[in-house]
């Protein structure tokens, strides 16, 4: 099938962010693809391939990598998502400060009606601003169904639906949706066994987590195309509905003690703290 | 005049007690908005709840019908901005459960406004202060659109308390249009513990604890505590326990009465999905980790010598 997924690029998780006058600091940090978007990513590859051990897996369908971002700096993480396997990007060069939730679903809604898509996949949330709305609104603005969470897909060859574990309240939810839809994932989907395509053995186990790129991989995606478009191109406008005024620290927690034994905790939790 | 329309959800048919902090939440913004406070309730069966809910609110919106029984942000999304439609409603608020995190965006578009995703507090009636960058940097956002939609954290809202006897209001559903979705089952999870994300009490076991056997005496406690277990994505990543157990910032973000750490350094990646914990303890043999920094009550000791005695104790205390 052809998917379209999303790759954003948000600054290194593992580093911490910090405030200064009123703003995140984000002079010196690196930046990486979103890590549910490269669940996505990973996902995407899994369901377009015959999977088999040692890695050599049979590819069809199309993975399209969608990133909007600014002109330099969202090309690392496209070119990651290619070096993984992708086939192909689309580059909308927006700045960060330009954008919020709206404005990024209208784009990718607009990209969605020009590659016509099977499937639409997302990282369920962008760990940066945290907002988890994107994909849902770009379902509710196209009219299509949607399967947010998903911790585990399945579908059979040339099946026109995709059916969704739903990582919900108190368990999983199994929902099956007719294609096109809008999936987003969450972080048990790059389980061994997590993608079900109909076409890989049932009986085979990936590895847990998103593929490292070979140097092959690395090789082949410099060269493979990315195509470059701005907001206006898609006639999306950069009006922002949600607006950020400024950041602070968040309150530190005070320094606590370190008590001497375990005896000493247990007094201080059961008559201090009084939570045991 | 802004109206402000809460998403009452049910459980077993009866309301959800996580739906009562955003009832708060939307309190403090009708407040703001100048307006009243209104609920929506949609399901199967759902009479008993609804007259409940009621107590909150000024008037609650029901959608009572046997096709609405189980969530679908396809069909129930319509029916809140029907109901967001019917009650004059500026704002609609719900609790940024996962249902509400599913709904609530798909809801924004059909109103064509902005949202406020995770909401810790409300300045005014558009402005609101939301946690991002998982929680390291607290955001002042402004909704700039005449209809606003947001989510609120339960963690950071106390439960409304009943305010009287609203009016239930059934409204007609109309054609459902799943458009092709199909709800096929829903999997509680089998464990007889509670929810990572609403636990009093989160006990989580970091790579220190060596191999996923030795969680078993994390288990001990946890279930002598009525708790969640939970866990480091290091000690996911080295197989010890599956993915969803991790706490973190691309795990779950928990923010329990008393949170244990055992054998957890504290990564940055960590702690940002734990700090928010009323209580903190850890028990590290590294006096040097990070955890330390955030606890309250910090132990230097390796597990195998501390967790015998820990145990022990809390068995006697809890008699």
């Amino acid at each position: 099938m052809k998917i379209l997924v999303t790759a954003k690029r948000v600054p290194d998780p593992e580093q911490k962010v910090k405030v200064k006058d009123g703003m995140v600091d984000l002079s010196g940090v690196s930046y990486v693809i979103n890590p549910f978007d490269e669940y996505a990513v990973e996902a995407a590859l899994r369901l377009n391939e015959k999977g088999a051990a040692g890695g050599k897996a049979e590819r069809f369908g199309e993975v399209v990598i969608l990133s909007i971002g600014p002109e330099k700096a969202a090309v690392k993480e496209m070119r990651a998502a290619l070096a993984m396997g992708a086939d192909r990007a689309v580059h909308v060069v927006a700045n960060d400060d330009d954008l919020d939730s709206e404005i990024v679903a209208r784009i990718v809604a607009k990209v969605y009606e020009q590659e016509q898509p099977d499937l639409l996949l997302m990282g369920k949330q962008a760990v940066d601003g945290d907002s988890n709305q994107a994909a849902q609104l770009v379902a509710g603005y196209l009219g299509m169904p949607q399967a947010c969470f998903a911790s585990q897909i399945e579908t059979e060859a040339d099946a026109k639906w995709l059916r969704t574990y739903r990582e919900v309240d108190g368990g999983i939810e199994v929902k099956k949706v007719p294609l096109p839809a809008v999936v987003t994932v969450d972080l048990r989907i790059v389980s061994p066994d997590a993608v079900r395509n109909g076409q890989t053995d049932p009986g085979h186990k990936y590895e847990d987590g998103p593929r490292f790129a070979s140097l092959k991989g690395i090789m082949k995606a410099k060269k493979k195309p990315v195509d470059k478009k701005t907001p206006a191109d898609l006639g999306v406008e950069l009006n922002k509905r949600v607006v950020y005024h400024g950041y602070e620290a968040p309150a530190e927690r005070a320094g606590g003690i370190k008590v001497k034994d375990v005896a000493e905790l247990l007094d201080k939790l059961h008559n201090e703290a009084k939570v045991i | 005049m802004g109206n402000v329309l809460v998403l009452c959800e049910t459980k077993d048919g009866a309301l959800k007690t996580s739906s009562l902090p955003a009832i708060t939440a939307a309190r403090q913004m009708a407040e703001k908005a100048g307006g009243a406070v209104l609920g929506v309730m949609i399901g199967s069966g759902i009479e008993a709840a609804s007259q409940e809910a009621a107590k909150y609110v000024t008037k609650l919106y029901k959608f009572d019908n046997a096709d609405l029984g189980n969530y679908m942000a396809e069909t129930w999304a319509p029916l809140v901005a029907k109901a967001a439609g019917e009650g004059g409603a500026s704002h609609v608020v719900a609790t940024a459960t996962n249902l509400g995190k599913d709904l609530m965006p798909r809801v924004t578009a059909l109103l064509d406004c902005g949202m406020a995703s995770e909401v810790i507090e409300v300045l005014d009636a558009k402005k609101f202060k939301r946690p991002a960058y998982a929680g390291n940097a607290i955001a002042t956002v402004e909704v700039t659109t005449d209809k606003v939609v947001a989510t609120v954290r339960q963690t950071e809202f106390e439960p409304a308390a009943e305010a009287g006897a609203g009016e239930v209001v059934s409204l007609d559903a109309g054609a459902l249009d799943a458009l092709g979705a199909v709800f096929e089952k829903l999997e509680l999870t089998q464990s007889s513990r509670p929810d990572l994300g609403e636990a009093k009490v989160v006990v989580s076991g970091g790579r220190g604890m060596k191999a996923g056997e030795n969680f078993k005496v994390l288990e001990e406690l946890t279930d002598m505590l009525g708790g969640a277990l939970g866990a480091t994505r290091a000690a996911v990543d080295a197989g010890f326990v599956p993915n969803d157990l991790q706490v973190g910032q691309t795990g779950r973000v928990v923010a329990p009465e008393l949170y244990i750490a055992v054998g957890i350094s504290g990564a940055i990646q960590h702690l940002a999905g734990m700090k928010g914990s009323k209580i903190i303890v850890a028990i590290n043999k590294d006096e040097e980790a990070p955890i330390f920094q955030v606890a309250d009550y910090g132990l230097v000791s390796t597990w195998e010598a501390a967790m015998p005695e820990f145990i022990e104790g809390v068995k006697q205390i809890k008699g």
